[in-house]
C-alpha cells in the first residue's frame, strides 16, 4: 500500500472522527480463540491520552466523510468546504491489525459520514468487521456505528461481529433536532437503537437455550449528546440520559461539551470556549445515578433546573438536605455512606469491611482515604469531636469552598470574594 | 539485651516465604527480613542466610492461601513485588495478624499494615496497568514484536498473562532494563530470559533490526496521534497526571519520527 496516501487519509478521517467521545474499550469479554490476535478485557485499557487530556483506546475513524446530510452542529455536513477522503475495507483492516500488533490500540471505532444511502454505508462498516473477525481472526474490540434507516438484516449482521453499537442522538431535544439536523427524524435514531436492545435480548435468551448461539454486540450500546448547542437545561440532558439508559438498556451516555467548528447563526458563536466544566458535572451526576443509588429528580427538579458548577451535584444534594445528617461512619447503611459528600464508592467499601474490627474514628477514615474537608461536615465517628454548629447551607458550603483545592477554583474567584 | 536477627534472602518470592518459615519455626523475635543485595551490615546484629526451599515456601503459602481470599493473595504478591525497601516487614506483620485471627470477616482497613498492603498493591496494580497500556511493541526483520521498558516496580511477572493470552499468534519480547530481564514468547510459551550487557536490548538496537515497514506504521500511528487531539480542549495537567513523562521515552507517538 502506498503510506504516504493513507496517512493523508488518516489524518483526514481521524480529525473527522474525533468528535465522538465514546473511546470505551471496556464492558465486553471476548477471548481470544484459536490462537488468533487479540482478546477484549472487561476493564479496557487506555493505550495513550492526547494533550486535551482525552484517552485513546482504539483506532476511531471515519470510513469516509462525504455525507448527504447537512446538520448544523457537524463538521463533515454536506455544505462545509472541507477536503473528503475514503478508505477502502482492506485499508482499515490493515491499519487496525497493524496498530494492535503494536499495542497502540483496544481495537477498532468505526463510523461514517452517509454516502449514497444508509444501507450503502452500513453494509460497509459491516464488511470490515467481518474480515477483521473472520480472514483476521481478530477478537480484539469493535465498536461499530449504527447508520440510522439501515436494513434489520443489516443491523443484525453488525451486532455479530461487533462488541458494541451506538447511534449519537446528538441534540438532546427534538425541537433542537428539528432546528439543527432538518433532514433527521428522532425516530430515525431511535429506531436502531430499539432494534439493538432486542436483539441482545434474543440472543441472550437464545443462549440460554442453545450455547452455542453467538453474542450480540457483548458491550451493549452506547449514545452521545453535544452539551450547549442548543440552549436546554442541565435537568433536560439527564433527563433525556435517564430515558436512554432505561428504555435502551444504554451502558453509557456520552456528553459532550460543543466545540465550535462552523459559523452558523443558529449556533454558539466560533471562538465560544467548551464547555468543559458543565460537562464534568454531568458526567458526575451520571456517576450518581448509576453507582450511588440517587435518582435524577433527587438532583435536578423543578426547582433545580441546572446543576450547581461551582460544587460537585453530591455536596449540592447534601446542602439542600441537612436534615439527613450527620450520619454515624460506624452505623449508617450503605445507600447514606455513599450519599456523603467526599465519600466514593470505594471508601464506602473500606468502611463497610473496617467497621467490622472495630469502631472507626477519625484517623481511621482519614488514612481509609475520604475527602475530610467536606466529609466532616456530614458524619461523626467514634470521637467526642464533631461538628456540633448548626450552620445554614450557604455558610457552610463557602467553608468547604474556602478549605478545598479545586481545579477549577479560579473560575469561581469573584464569586467566592463576595462572602469572604 | 539480644540482638535483632536480620534475615537475608535472595529476592524471590520463595524466598521471603523461608524467612517467614524461619521467625516461625525459630520463633525469632523481631526480625528484620531483607533482600541480600539490600544489606547494609548493621553492627549488633546477628544476620542469617535464609536459603530458598521450595516446599518450605509451599507450607506457609498453603497456610496464607487457606485464611485468605484471592483478592488478598493477589494483593500480598503484589506489595511484594513492589520491592519498597522494608515492605517484607509489613508483609511479615501482615501474614502473623492472618495466622493469628481465628475467624475470617473481611479485610481490616482500620489495620495500619493491612490497610499499607492494599494501598501498595495497589500502586503495583496501577503499574502493571500501565506497562499493559504504554508497551510499545516494534517489529524487527527477525519477526519478533520487541518492547523496551523500565517500570517502577518489579511488574513483568504479572502481565505475562494478558501478553500471552492477547498475542498469541506473534512472537514478542518485553525486556525490562532496569532489572535486567525479559519476557519472551515464541508461539507456544512464555519464558523469562536475560541478556549478557553488550547483547541486552534498547532502543537503539532494536531501530537497528526494524522489519522494512515498521517505521511506516509508526509514521501512521503519530499522523493518527497527533491528529485526534482537539485543540480547543488543551488540558496539560490532565495529560501529564494521565501519561507522566517518565513513561515517555519509549511511548513511540511522544518522539515523532
Amino acid at each position: 500500500m502506498s503510506f504516504d496516501r493513507i496517512r493523508e487519509k488518516l489524518s483526514i478521517l481521524a480529525d473527522a472522527a474525533k468528535y465522538d467521545v465514546s473511546c470505551a474499550s471496556s464492558g465486553g469479554k471476548r477471548a481470544n480463540s484459536k490462537k488468533g490476535l487479540g482478546n477484549t478485557t472487561a476493564m479496557g485499557i487506555c493505550h495513550s491520552y492526547t494533550e486535551d487530556g482525552r484517552c485513546v483506546s482504539l483506532l476511531k475513524i471515519l470510513l469516509t466523510n462525504h455525507c448527504i446530510y447537512d446538520c448544523a452542529y457537524c463538521i463533515t455536513r454536506k455544505s462545509n468546504d472541507i477536503k473528503r477522503a475514503a478508505f477502502k475495507v482492506q485499508e482499515v483492516v490493515d491499519l487496525t491489525i497493524n496498530f494492535y500488533r503494536r499495542n497502540y490500540i483496544e481495537g477498532l471505532f468505526l463510523s461514517s459520514g452517509i454516502f449514497k444511502n444508509a444501507d450503502y454505508t452500513m453494509e460497509r462498516l459491516v464488511s470490515v468487521a467481518k474480515k477483521l473477525r473472520l480472514e483476521e481472526n481478530f477478537n480484539g474490540y469493535i465498536h461499530l456505528k449504527s447508520i440510522p434507516g439501515c436494513s434489520d438484516e443489516l443491523m443484525r449482521e453488525a451486532g455479530l461481529y461487533a462488541d458494541r453499537l451506538s447511534v449519537n442522538i446528538e441534540i438532546p431535544t427534538v425541537s433542537g433536532l428539528k432546528l439543527l439536523a432538518p433532514d433527521k427524524k428522532h425516530e430515525d435514531f431511535i429506531k436502531p437503537m430499539e432494534k439493538v436492545k432486542n436483539e441482545i435480548i434474543q440472543y441472550k435468551n437464545e443462549r440460554k437455550i442453545i450455547k452455542s448461539t453467538p453474542v450480540y454486540a457483548p458491550a451493549g450500546q452506547s449514545t452521545q449528546m453535544i452539551i450547549g448547542a442548543t440552549g436546554e437545561s442541565d435537568r433536560d440532558i439527564m433527563y433525556s440520559a435517564t430515558y436512554y439508559y432505561k428504555k435502551f438498556n444504554m451502558r453509557r451516555v456520552y456528553y459532550s461539551g460543543y466545540i465550535p467548528v462552523l459559523a452558523d447563526n443558529r449556533l454558539p458563536s466560533l471562538g465560544t470556549e467548551v464547555p468543559v466544566l458543565r460537562e464534568n458535572r454531568l458526567y458526575q451526576t451520571d456517576w450518581l445515578l448509576r453507582f450511588y443509588g440517587f435518582s435524577v429528580n433527587e438532583i435536578l427538579n423543578d426547582s433545580n433546573k441546572n446543576l450547581d458548577l461551582d460544587i460537585d451535584p453530591k455536596l449540592s444534594w447534601a446542602l439542600r438536605n441537612l436534615h439527613l445528617f450527620p450520619i454515624d461512619i460506624n452505623k449508617a447503611d450503605k445507600r447514606m455512606l455513599a450519599r456523603v459528600p467526599g465519600i466514593g464508592m470505594q471508601s464506602v467499601s473500606k468502611i463497610i469491611q473496617a467497621r467490622k474490627f472495630r469502631n472507626l474514628n477519625w484517623e481511621h477514615i482519614k488514612a481509609i482515604g475520604i475527602a475530610l474537608n467536606r466529609a466532616q461536615y456530614f458524619i461523626t465517628c467514634n470521637s467526642k469531636d464533631f461538628h456540633t454548629k448548626e450552620w445554614s447551607p450557604l455558610v457552610l458550603k463557602n467553608k468547604i469552598l474556602k478549605s478545598s483545592n479545586s481545579k477549577y477554583k479560579k473560575l469561581f474567584n469573584n464569586q467566592l470574594s463576595l462572602f469572604s | 539485651m539480644n540482638p535483632q536477627t536480620i534475615l537475608l534472602y535472595d529476592g524471590s518470592f520463595d524466598g521471603f516465604l523461608c524467612c517467614v518459615f524461619i521467625v516461625y519455626d525459630q520463633k525469632t523475635p523481631d526480625p528484620i527480613i531483607r533482600k541480600e543485595y539490600q544489606n547494609d551490615h548493621q553492627l549488633f546484629a546477628v544476620t542469617e542466610q535464609v536459603i530458598s526451599e521450595k516446599d518450605k515456601a509451599y507450607r506457609v503459602w498453603k497456610g496464607f492461601r487457606d485464611k485468605t481470599t484471592a483478592v488478598e493473595q493477589n494483593n500480598f504478591f503484589r506489595a511484594f513485588l513492589s520491592e519498597i525497601k522494608g515492605v517484607e516487614n509489613t508483609l511479615l506483620r501482615y501474614m502473623q495478624k492472618i495466622f493469628t485471627n481465628a475467624e475470617k470477616k473481611g479485610i481490616d482497613y482500620s489495620d495500619k499494615d493491612i490497610l499499607k498492603i492494599s494501598q501498595v498493591a495497589k500502586m503495583v496494580g496501577r503499574e502493571k496497568h500501565r506497562m499493559e497500556a504504554f508497551v510499545r511493541f516494534q517489529r524487527t526483520k527477525d519477526n519478533i514484536y520487541t518492547a523496551v521498558v523500565n517500570p517502577d516496580f518489579n511488574v513483568l511477572p504479572l502481565i505475562i498473562h494478558h501478553f500471552r493470552d492477547r498475542y498469541a499468534d506473534q512472537k514478542w519480547l518485553i525486556y525490562d532494563t532496569i532489572r535486567n530481564y525479559g519476557i519472551y514468547y515464541d508461539l507456544s510459551t512464555v519464558e523469562l530470559i536475560t541478556f549478557e550487557d553488550n547483547r541486552k536490548p534498547d532502543l537503539k538496537t532494536i531501530k537497528n533490526s526494524h522489519n522494512d515497514q515498521e517505521i511506516d506504521f509508526q509514521k501512521l500511528w503519530n499522523t493518527y496521534y497527533k491528529n485526534v487531539n482537539i485543540k480547543s480542549r488543551k488540558n496539560n495537567k490532565l495529560h501529564l497526571q494521565h501519561i507522566p513523562k517518565r513513561y515517555w521515552k519509549y511511548l513511540t507517538e511522544k518522539n515523532m519520527l
